[in-house]
C-alpha cells in the first residue's frame, strides 16, 4: 500500500514565527505546467500591518547589535542555506522546471550573496563614513546608520536568488525587512523563512509575506512606519504606484536593477554627521 | 631604597581554586614544521622542548626550522601563490571565513594551549585572545572580494610571498593579525612564531588544513632568532615583524636596498594621562588594565602614568588599593588576574630594570602575595615620584611595572607624553570632550584611547609613530602593506 | 470673539531661578563601570567558596514582603523562615532581618522576639514617597514605636529630579531624627535617577544627611540593584570611609533573584572594599525569592544534582 505524504502547509514568516494569513484565505501555488503544488497564504492588509509592526519591533535591537554580530548572523544564514541547497535546487526543478545545473547555480549564487553581505557589515562605516576636515576647530564625523524598516518587493523570477539579492543589503546595513515574495513562485521564498529562523536572525528582522501584489502594494508601500522601499519587480506600472505611495512620508525608493552591492547598501542607510569642539 | 610591600588584610571569604580543565587540550608529544600543507620534521633545524613558564614543566617537543627548512617553506609558498591569487576573490574569502568558524569551534582548546605555553591567565586567552583571533579572520574574510573599495579604485596586485615574524605575548592573535590580511589579498605566507610560544600557531596550521587552505598558502616555521633572520633574508617579497625595537631596526638594516616591503610593530612606553576632571575610579581601572593586562607584556602597555598633580594622591592611593586586589598565580585558574612572566630571560630583564629604578631613587611598591614555588613571577609594581628623565621612565620594561609622574597643565602632559622615542599608544582620561579630542590631536601616538585602554577591534587600525614602527594592522589600512598599487 | 489669555504678572520674573551653582557631579563613566562590574561577575566561585558564599549571602538577606495582600499569617511564616531558612540544614544561618510595612511590624516583633533577626520597616510613603513630610515623619514614628529597629525610607525623587537637593537632604535629616535609635536606610530608587553620576551624587547626599545605609531600590520599579549601580554605591561609601572614617553600609534590593546574582554582589563588595565589609553590618541584600534559590544551590553542592523548586517552601 502506498504511503501518504504529509504535505507541507506553507506559512508566512512574521515576527520570528510561522502563521497563516489572518484572513484565512489562500491561493494555489502551481508548477510550471499548471499542476497544483500547495496552497500559500493570501496575505491581507492586516498581515502587512502585523509584519511592519514586527519589523519595527525587531529593528532597534538589530541596529544596536555590533556589526560583527550582524555579520556572523548573515554568515550563519549562508551556512544554513548551504545545508539545504540540494533540497531547494531539486524543488526548483520540480516547481519551475529548471534545468538541474541552473537550479544549483541559483542556490550557489544565493549562498554566496549572503556570504558577500556578511562581509560588508563591519566595512560600511569605513567606506561610507569618515572624518570631515572642517575649516573650524571641531571634530566632525559622518557615519552611516540603518534607515529602519525596509519594504522589499521581490521579483517574480528568480524566486529565491531575487529575494536574497533584494533583502540581504537591507539586513547587512542593519535594517529590518518586510518582503512580498515572488507571486508566481512563492514556495521556496517561504522556505527561506525557515532557514532564517534557524540562523539566529532575531525575531522581526526578516518578515516574508505571500499574496497578490495588487492587494498588498498599497498597505505596504503606503504604511507610514516603513522608511524605505526596494522595488525589484522591474515593472513600470508598479514603479509609478510605488513612487506615488512613497511620497506621502518621503520614503527612500530604490530600484537595484543590476546594481553592485555598495550601490544597494548606500540606498538603505542614513548618513549622520556630528560635530564636537576641540580645544582646551 | 626600602621596598614597601602591601599587607593583605585577613580573608573572610576566599575563592576556591577554579582550575580550567587541561582535558580540553590534548597535547601531542611532538610538533613538526608545517610546510606545503603537511607537517614535516626539520631537515637542518633542531628539536626543542617548549615549557610552561608557570611551572617550568615541559609541554611538548617542537621542531625548529633551520635555513634549509625556511628556504623550502618559501619555495612552497612561492609555488602556491599564483593559484591562490587566481582564485575568485569570494572563494579566498570563504576559506578565511571557515578558519574563523573553526577557531570558534576549537576555542577552549586554543585558549588552554595558549595559557600553558605562554603563561597568560586563562580568562584572558579565553575571553580575549581567541575570540579576537576569530574576529580578525572573519573581518578580513569579508575584504577579500571588496578590495576595490578599500584601495580607492586603484589597480592592485598582491606582494607575493610574505615572511611574518610574531612575538610571544599574543601568539595566536598576532598570527591572525598577520595571516588574515595577507591571505585576503592573495599573498601566501611563511610565518615564524616566537621561540617560547610555538604551539598555537601549529594548531592554527591544523585548522588551516581543516578549512581547506590549499597546500603551501600558509607555512609555519617555529624557531628562534636565527630562524627569523633566515626568513628575512630568504627573498620573500615582504616582511612583517612584531617584536622588539632593537630587532626591528636590525631587520630594517638587513633589508636596506632590497626593495622588500616592510612593516614593523615594535616597542612602546605609552603614557596614560589622567586629568583632574576624569572619572577617577574608572581611570584607575584603565591604569590597571593598561599595565597589568597580560602581565604588562604588551607593546602598547600604559607603562607611564602621567597624573595631574591635583588628583595625584587620590589616584595613586586608589591605584595601590586596586593593585592589591589583583590575583597573581596559576594562569590556569579562572580567577587569576596576573599570570606568569613568559620566560626566565624576560624575568631577568624586568628585575634588572626594576633594580635600576630603585637605584635611581624612585619609591617602589610591589604587591605582596604567595607565589608558586616554580615558575617565573613578578608581582604588580608601581614606582612613585618618577622623574621623567630616569631610565625606568624611558626604557620599555615589558612587565607589570608602572611609573608615576605628575604634571600641572595640559601642555605639560602632552609634552611629557610625546617626550619619547616611541609613539605607539596613549590613554587620555578626562570627562571634557573638547579636551579629550584636543589632547588626542596633539599626541604623537598611533593609537589614542580616550577614557579607556587596551581596546582592539579588527576594524580599527593599530600601529605606531616613530620608533614604535610603521604600517598598520586592522581596518582597511591593514590591507595596504600586503598589496602593490 | 476669542478671549486673550490671562496675563500672569510677576513682579520679578525668573527670580531665584539662577542660583549660579550647578549641581556638582563626580564624573562617572558608565562604560567603564559596566565593564568592571561585568568582569567581577565572571569570577569562578566553586565548592567550598560557593558554600561559604551562599551562607554569607543568606546572613545578609533582609527577607522582604511588601504586598497589599500581606497578613499577620503570611508575616509569621516569613519570620519563621528567616530564623531557620532550612530545617534540614541547621548550619545555614538566619537572615539579617525581616522587612515589612509598618502595619505588620508588631506581628514581626512578636514572632522574632529573642531570635536575633532584626525587624526592618519601610516608611515615608513607600514606595513613591509622594506624601507630605509630616506624613513621612508620622509613618516613621509609628514604625519605630511598634518596635522596628531599622527604617527603610525613600528619598523624594520629585524633589531630586527638580534639582532641590536641599529639600532632599532636609527630609533625610528629619527622618533620621525621628528614627531615634533605629538605624536608617535611605532608598535612592536608582532606576529613576538619570545617570550613574546621579547615583553617586544621591548616595553622597544621603550619606551627608546621616544615612546608616544607602539602598538601591524599592523593588517596585523597572530595575533594581544592577551590578553597575551597586559598584558605584560601594565606591562612594569606600571613599567616604577613607575621607572621614565613618562606615555607611550598602543594601542591594530589587533584581537580585538568583544565587549567581547574589554571589556577584559579594564579589563586588570583596573586591571594592575588602573582606572586612562582608558582614550584615555593612552589606544587605533585600530579597524574597532569592532565599530559596540559595538553599537549592546549597543543597545541590551536597547532592551533586540540580535541584527543584518544590523542595523548599515559599514561606
Amino acid at each position: 500500500m502506498r504511503r501518504s505524504l504529509v504535505a507541507k502547509t506553507y506559512k508566512l514568516y512574521v515576527g520570528g514565527r510561522f502563521a497563516r494569513s489572518e484572513s484565512g484565505r489562500s491561493d494555489p501555488a502551481t508548477s510550471a505546467d499548471g499542476a497544483q503544488l500547495a496552497n500559500v497564504p493570501r496575505s491581507s492588509r492586516k498581515d502587512v500591518r502585523d509584519a511592519v509592526k514586527a519589523a519595527r519591533a525587531g529593528a532597534g535591537a538589530w541596529a544596536g547589535a555590533t556589526a560583527y554580530n550582524r555579520g556572523q548572523v548573515l554568515y550563519r544564514f549562508a551556512e544554513a542555506l548551504e545545508s539545504r541547497a540540494e533540497e531547494l535546487a531539486r524543488a526548483g526543478v520540480a516547481q519551475r522546471a529548471l534545468d538541474a545545473g541552473a537550479a544549483r547555480a541559483e542556490l550557489d549564487a544565493a549562498i554566496d550573496t549572503l556570504v558577500h553581505y556578511a562581509g560588508w557589515t563591519d566595512k560600511l562605516a569605513a567606506v561610507m563614513g569618515g572624518i570631515n576636515p572642517v575649516a573650524a576647530p571641531y571634530l566632525s564625523f559622518s557615519v552611516p546608520e540603518p534607515t529602519g524598516v525596509v519594504a522589499v518587493l521581490a521579483p517574480d523570477e528568480p524566486d529565491l536568488l531575487g529575494l536574497v539579492e533584494a533583502a540581504a543589503p537591507a539586513l547587512a546595513a542593519g535594517n529590518s525587512v518586510v518582503a512580498i515574495v515572488s507571486r508566481r513562485w512563492p514556495l521556496r521564498p517561504l522556505d527561506l523563512g525557515e532557514i532564517a529562523a534557524v540562523s539566529d536572525v532575531p525575531a522581526g528582522v526578516l518578515n516574508l509575506v505571500s499574496g497578490r501584489l495588487d492587494e498588498l502594494l498599497e498597505p505596504l508601500c503606503g504604511h507610514r512606519d516603513v522608511n524605505a522601499l526596494v522595488d525589484a519587480t522591474g515593472d513600470a506600472g508598479v514603479a509609478e504606484q510605488v513612487d506615488r505611495l512613497a511620497a506621502d512620508t518621503v520614503k527612500r525608493v530604490s530600484r537595484p536593477d543590476g546594481a553592485g552591492s555598495l550601490t544597494r547598501l548606500e540606498a538603505l542607510v542614513e548618513i549622520k554627521t556630528a560635530w564636537h569642539p576641540v580645544g582646551t | 631604597m626600602t621596598v614597601v610591600t602591601g599587607q593583605r588584610t585577613p580573608v573572610r571569604w576566599d575563592y576556591a581554586p577554579a582550575p580550567e580543565s587541561r582535558g580540553a587540550a590534548s597535547l601531542r608529544d611532538r610538533y613538526d614544521l608545517f610546510v606545503g600543507g603537511a607537517f614535516v620534521a626539520p631537515s637542518d633545524g633542531t628539536v626543542v622542548t617548549t615549557t610552561n613558564p608557570a611551572t617550568e614543566e615541559p609541554l611538548a617537543e617542537v621542531g625548529f626550522a633551520g635555513p634549509a627548512d625556511v628556504a623550502r617553506a618559501v619555495d612552497a609558498a612561492r609555488a602556491a601563490q599564483p593559484a591562490w591569487q587566481a582564485l575568485a576573490p569570494l572563494e579566498r574569502g570563504k576559506v578565511l571565513f571557515r578558519i574563523a568558524r573553526l577557531i570558534q569551534e576549537r576555542a577552549r582548546e586554543l585558549a588552554v594551549v595558549e595559557t600553558l605555553d605562554g603563561g597568560k591567565p586563562i580568562k584572558e586567552s579565553r575571553d580575549f585572545d581567541v575570540p579576537a583571533a576569530a574576529a580578525h579572520f572573519f573581518s578580513y574574510a569579508g575584504w577579500a572580494d571588496k578590495l576595490g573599495h578599500a584601495l580607492g579604485g586603484r589597480e592592485w596586485r598582491p606582494r607575493g610571498v610574505v615572511g611574518q615574524i610574531v612575538p610571544w605575548n599574543f601568539p595566536l592573535l598576532m598570527a591572525a593579525w598577520k595571516l588574515a590580511p595577507a591571505l585576503a589579498t592573495g599573498n601566501t605566507a611563511v610565518l615564524k612564531p616566537a621561540e617560547t610560544t610555538p604551539l598555537t600557531a601549529l594548531l592554527l596550521a591544523e585548522i588551516c588544513q581543516e578549512a581547506g587552505v590549499p597546500d603551501g598558502v600558509v607555512n609555519i616555521v617555529p624557531g628562534a632568532g636565527d630562524t627569523g633572520a633566515a626568513l628575512v633574508r630568504s627573498g620573500v617579497d615582504k616582511v612583517a615583524f612584531t617584536g622588539s625595537t632593537a630587532v626591528g631596526k636590525e631587520i630594517q638594516r638587513t633589508l636596506a636596498g632590497t626593495g622588500t616591503g616592510l612593516t614593523l610593530e615594535l616597542g612602546g612606553k605609552s603614557a596614560n594621562i589622567v586629568f583632574e576632571d576624569a572619572a577617577i575610579d574608572q581611570s584607575v581601572e584603565g591604569i590597571v588594565n593598561g599595565i597589568f593586562f597580560n602581565q604588562g607584556h604588551v607593546c602598547c602597555a600604559g607603562s607611564r602614568l602621567l597624573v595631574q598633580e591635583s588628583v595625584a594622591e587620590e589616584v595613586t592611593r586608589k591605584l595601590w588599593d586596586r593593585m592589591q586586589r589583583l590575583r597573581v598565580g596559576d594562569p590556569m585558574d579562572k580567577n587569576t588576574d596576573v599570570g606568569a612572566i613568559n620566560s626566565a630571560e624576560q624575568l631577568e630583564r624586568i628585575r634588572a630594570l626594576v633594580e635600576v629604578g630603585e637605584a635611581e631613587g624612585a619609591t617602589r611598591r610591589s604587591v605582596a602575595c604567595e607565589l608558586p614555588e616554580r615558575g617565573y613571577w613578578f608581582t604588580p609594581t608601581v614606582f612613585l615620584d618618577v622623574a621623567p628623565a630616569s631610565r625606568i621612565a624611558v626604557e620599555e620594561i615589558f612587565g607589570p611595572v608602572v611609573t608615576v609622574t605628575t604634571f600641572r597643565t595640559v601642555a605639560e602632559a602632552i609634552e611629557r607624553a610625546n617626550n619619547s622615542a616611541y609613539g605607539l599608544a596613549a590613554g587620555v582620561w578626562t570627562d571634557t570632550g573638547a579636551k579629550a579630542f584636543e589632547v588626542a590631536a596633539q599626541l604623537r601616538a598611533g593609537v589614542v584611547w580616550q577614557n579607556t585602554y587596551n581596546r582592539f577591534d579588527p576594524t580599527a587600525a593599530f600601529g605606531g609613530y616613530k620608533e614604535s614602527g610603521f604600517g598598520r594592522e586592522g581596518g582597511p589600512s591593514g590591507l595596504l602593506p600586503y598589496v602593490v598599487v | 470673539m476669542r478671549r486673550a489669555p490671562a496675563q500672569i504678572v510677576r513682579s520679578r520674573p525668573w527670580a531665584g531661578t539662577v542660583s549660579g551653582v550647578n549641581r556638582q557631579l563626580v564624573h562617572v563613566d558608565r562604560v567603564g563601570v559596566e565593564e568592571r562590574a561585568a568582569s567581577l561577575g565572571r569570577r569562578s566561585i566553586k565548592h567550598d567558596a560557593k558554600r561559604q558564599g551562599i551562607r554569607l549571602a543568606i546572613s545578609m538577606i533582609d527577607l522582604t514582603t511588601l504586598e497589599g495582600a500581606d497578613t499577620p499569617g503570611k508575616v509569621r511564616h516569613l519570620c519563621a523562615k528567616a530564623v531557620v531558612p532550612d530545617p534540614a540544614r541547621p548550619e545555614v544561618p538566619s537572615c539579617a532581618a525581616i522587612c515589612v510595612y509598618p502595619a505588620l511590624v508588631p506581628v514581626a516583633v512578636e514572632a522574632l522576639d529573642g531570635c536575633g533577626v532584626a525587624v526592618a520597616s519601610v516608611a515615608t510613603g513607600f514606595p513613591a514617597g509622594q506624601v507630605s513630610l509630616d506624613a513621612k515623619l508620622q509613618d516613621t514614628r509609628d514604625a519605630v514605636a511598634a518596635g522596628a529597629t531599622e527604617i527603610d525610607m525613600v528619598i523624594s525623587r520629585e524633589a531630586y529630579l527638580r534639582g532641590d537637593d536641599r529639600r532632599v537632604r532636609g527630609e533625610i535629616e528629619a527622618i533620621k531624627d525621628a528614627c531615634g535609635d533605629a538605624h536608617l536606610k535611605v532608598i535612592l530608587e536608582t532606576a529613576e535617577l538619570p545617570t550613574l553620576a546621579h547615583v553617586r551624587h544621591a548616595s553622597q547626599l544621603a550619606i551627608d544627611a546621616g544615612a546608616d545605609f544607602i539602598k538601591t531600590s524599592t523593588g517596585k520599579a523597572r530595575t533594581g540593584a544592577t551590578p553597575a549601580t551597586v559598584l558605584v554605591m560601594l565606591e562612594t561609601v569606600r571613599d567616604h570611609s577613607w575621607r572621614t572614617g565613618r562606615i555607611v553600609g550598602v543594601k542591594a534590593a530589587g533584581g537580585v533573584g538568583t544565587t549567581k546574582q547574589a554571589l556577584h554582589m559579594l564579589v563586588l563588595v570583596k573586591e571594592t572594599l575588602g573582606d572586612e565589609w562582608l558582614t550584615a553590618e555593612r552589606f544587605r541584600i533585600g530579597a524574597s525569592s532569592l532565599l530559596n534559590d540559595l538553599l537549592m544551590q546549597y543543597a545541590k553542592l551536597e547532592s551533586g544534582h540540580y535541584g527543584r523548586a518544590e523542595d523548599f517552601s515559599k514561606e
